[in-house]
């Protein structure tokens, strides 16, 4: 039978699958068949958790238009996120709007390098497996601060042509940034495009190595959002001169006009309400422990 | 009898109560005092207010009803035109409508128009809504973008007329500008809330977290619905172009007002969303949103809070009752006055910014005297927040993405006298088709386009 459009949005926004990639990164598949119907790379949602819950950009994997759900990957860093982290399957989230953005430029270019830093590598996947299905050949580099913060490996390999990997610790890959092997890789070769996606600083290197080379590079800015629609500005950022909103003219700009140093700051807005909002959320689970403790005790007393 | 001059006045809170929560500022009326207004309508035979109504309501007839004390019959009287009576009893400007063509306003002061409607739409919300008849379904499909006044209205009246209704919101609630943007303590959230249940028991369905145009596309809607109306509202916050407006404590109007409407923050932390509350706070601007933001400011704990606008205080566009509010709220306003740089301390954050003094030249397009600049008249004030609240542009998401749908110039989408589009099926109306405008302004535009797309769906023209 042919399913209405409409029907679909009744879904629950229901979590079918979990994984832990490590200690504060999880993966969740949920169910939201509009979106996975008409994502495409470069694209993120939206969610909310509960009622009370604030709405949080979080970038989309893949999806499995079968079963109409999208996949997200995201590291546990203030309240929202940890406690997101520790919903389990069949759990469902009140909200989840998408796909939001502009979609990324996908062609056939030549050569590209996709340059990936921290969970940044969960929204450079699917670009990454749609320039290799354009026909360009893909070229891969994967950073993290330690072993085990590299994500998709696998995935990644499966889609590119050469994969680098590098750790800040030097406990995988090679010892140091994804800026230094793209440094030198740019000394040997010519590339066509680059692509990077991952902390804004990192991006920015990224940027400062490749604008000597002319090679066009394209950042996925990760600017603080409220609606993701365009309508309240929260996310604008300065490119070429120019105010734009990361969340509709975006999220990908051209690196070597992207003002990363605003970026940085306007990401840093609401450190202190962050700080208090996970400080309270961490007294809330105590003492929510401490309850289900003594209430334990009190059975065996 | 004799003849009251004055309006029967409506209680509020005390300005220096209210400046400390987000409760509603008017009280509204008693049933003593709601049948003692009643009393000064003349019931005149021409009904020159109804003219000035943009949704036609029946003026002198649902004042009869309250003067005979049937206020039951009163709210249903305003229903017939009005399915949102306690948003419009709060928030039209009602001293350009209805209220401006009363004929005892000629003399005196006009009938409290607005506050009565208001007194009756609480009054049956207290006592229970009642739901007219089900009207005989039509089987006819329509989808609605956007659900705020001019959305809800469309939806209500052809909903009313037994045609399947369903509305799409990008937000996760329902209400567009209603919930994000007018502040609890001028529109209670309540009762915004009781009002879109109101259309949803009229059969209306609403799907909240679609963002027509991404989400599902306007052309995947017209293979499914039979005819669409678009009012998508004037989203797009606009900016000043000057130097350090994306300092960090510089917010657009819309983001500070949605944060705090919307996602709650003022209960931050019980609500996750948070705000920063400035303790020296500049609103650029003096339109109604430009007030609502200063007062919200004051609320959040600022203790100095500027209207900051280039004219002077006759050419102010907010509604003079908002403009008294915040003036004994304690608002501070630099009239004549405009930003010219905002500066920055180390930390990136707002820390000064610099004015200039204008005076008023001759009148420009708008018909209002175009402000100067006074050469070598800069100064500076001490400021932590900034809210820019200069207007909003139509959102561009629909007009972007729709192939074939004629905008102007300003980025609205053009339409005729009942709002058809210039796509087959399509109608548009709000601010997405006129600009930035009222509440009451949507209403009619969505009303009208429901009445021609009810004549489409019954004479297919």
């Amino acid at each position: 039978m042919e399913r209405s459009i409409v029907s679909d949005g009744d879904k629950m926004y229901r979590i079918t699958h979990k994984e832990e990639l490590c200690e504060t990164v999880k993966l969740f598949d949920i169910e939201a068949p509009l979106i996975a119907k008409n994502f495409k790379p470069g694209q993120f949602l939206i969610v909310r958790i509960d009622e009370t819950g604030e709405r949080i950009p979080l970038t989309i994997v893949d999806t499995d238009r079968i079963n109409g759900t999208v996949r997200i990957i995201f590291q546990e860093v203030g309240k929202t996120t940890k406690k997101l982290g520790m919903l389990k399957p069949g759990d469902t989230l009140q909200d989840v709007t998408g796909p939001l953005g502009k979609p990324a430029e996908i062609e056939k270019f030549g050569k590209v390098v996709c340059v990936g830093g921290g969970v940044g590598v969960a929204p450079l996947y699917p670009q990454a497996k749609a320039f290799k299905e354009a026909g360009n050949e893909v070229i891969s580099i994967l950073g993290a601060r330690r072993k085990e913060l590299i994500i998709l490996e696998d995935e990644i390999r499966k889609v590119s042509d050469r994969v680098y990997i590098t750790t800040n610790d030097g406990s995988y890959g090679r010892k140091g940034f994804v800026s230094d092997v793209l440094r030198e890789l740019l000394e040997k070769e010519k590339f066509d495009r680059v692509v990077t996606i991952g902390p804004a600083v990192m991006m920015m290197a990224v940027a400062m190595v490749t604008k000597p080379h002319n090679v066009k590079t394209i950042a996925s800015l990760n600017a603080i959002m409220v609606d993701g629609t365009g309508m309240c500005g929260a996310c604008r950022v300065t490119v070429g001169g120019e105010t734009k909103f990361t969340c509709v003219d975006g999220p990908d700009f051209d690196a070597h006009l992207v003002d990363f140093r605003e970026l940085m700051e306007r990401q840093k807005m609401y450190i202190s309400e962050e700080i208090r909002a996970t400080e309270a959320y961490k007294e809330e689970l105590e003492s929510a422990l401490l309850s289900v403790y003594s209430l334990l005790k009190q059975k065996k007393g | 009898m004799p003849i009251i001059k004055e309006k029967t006045k409506m209680k509020e809170q005390d300005p220096k109560e209210r400046i400390h929560n987000f409760y509603e500022v008017a009280l509204g009326y008693s049933p003593e005092e709601a049948l003692r207004e009643a009393d000064r309508c003349l019931q005149c035979k021409n009904a020159p207010c109804i003219k000035g109504c943009p949704v036609n309501i029946d003026i002198p007839g649902f004042i009869k009803l309250i003067k005979d004390g049937k206020f039951d019959e009163a709210i249903q009287k305003i229903k017939e035109k009005n399915n949102l009576p306690g948003i419009t009893g709060r928030v039209c400007p009602q001293e350009e409508q209805c209220e401006k063509y009363c004929t005892m306003g000629k003399k005196f002061e006009p009938v409290g128009i607005g506050r009565l409607e208001r007194f009756v739409s609480d009054w049956e919300t207290k006592k229970g809504i009642k739901l007219p008849e089900k009207p005989v379904p039509t089987g006819k499909k329509v989808a609605i973008v956007g659900s705020g006044p001019a959305g809800l209205t469309c939806a209500g009246d052809l909903a009313k007329l037994g045609h399947s209704v369903t509305i799409f919101e990008s937000l996760h609630k329902p209400g567009g500008v209603l919930m994000y943007g007018i502040p609890e303590f001028r529109l209670p959230k309540k009762i915004v809330e009781n009002e879109v249940n109101y259309i949803k028991k009229l059969g209306v369905e609403i799907k909240t977290d679609v963002v027509v145009g991404k989400t599902i596309t306007l052309e995947e809607l017209l293979d499914e619905y039979d005819a669409i109306f678009i009012g998508t509202g004037a989203g797009l916050p606009r900016f000043l172009g000057i130097p350090g407006e994306n300092l960090n404590g510089v917010y657009s109007a819309n983001e500070f007002l949605t944060r705090v409407n919307l996602m709650k923050a003022y209960r931050f932390p019980e609500y996750d969303t948070p705000v920063k509350k400035g303790k020296r706070v500049a609103v650029i601007g003096a339109g109604n949103v430009a007030m609502d933001s200063a007062r919200t400011a004051l609320r959040l704990g600022a203790e100095k809070v500027y209207i900051v606008y280039r004219r002077s205080e006759k050419e102010m566009p907010a509604r003079n009752e908002e403009i008294e509010h915040a003036k004994e709220e304690g608002v501070e306003f630099l009239l004549l006055t405009t930003p010219v740089r905002i500066t920055g301390d180390e930390n990136y954050w707002v820390k000064q910014m610099k004015c200039i003094k204008m005076k008023l030249g001759e009148p420009d397009e708008s018909g209002r005297r175009r402000p100067i600049p006074i050469e070598g008249s800069e100064f500076e004030i001490d400021v932590d927040l900034i809210i820019i609240a200069i207007g909003q542009r139509p959102n561009p998401l629909i007009p972007q993405t729709v192939k074939g749908l004629k905008t102007t110039k300003w980025g609205t989408i053009e339409v005729d006298e009942n709002g058809r589009t210039s796509l087959d099926r399509v109608w548009a109306g709000g601010d997405i088709a006129t600009g930035a405008a009222t509440v009451i302004a949507a209403m009619g535009a969505g009303k009208r386009a429901a009445a021609d797309i009810h004549k489409y769906l019954k004479t297919g023209e």
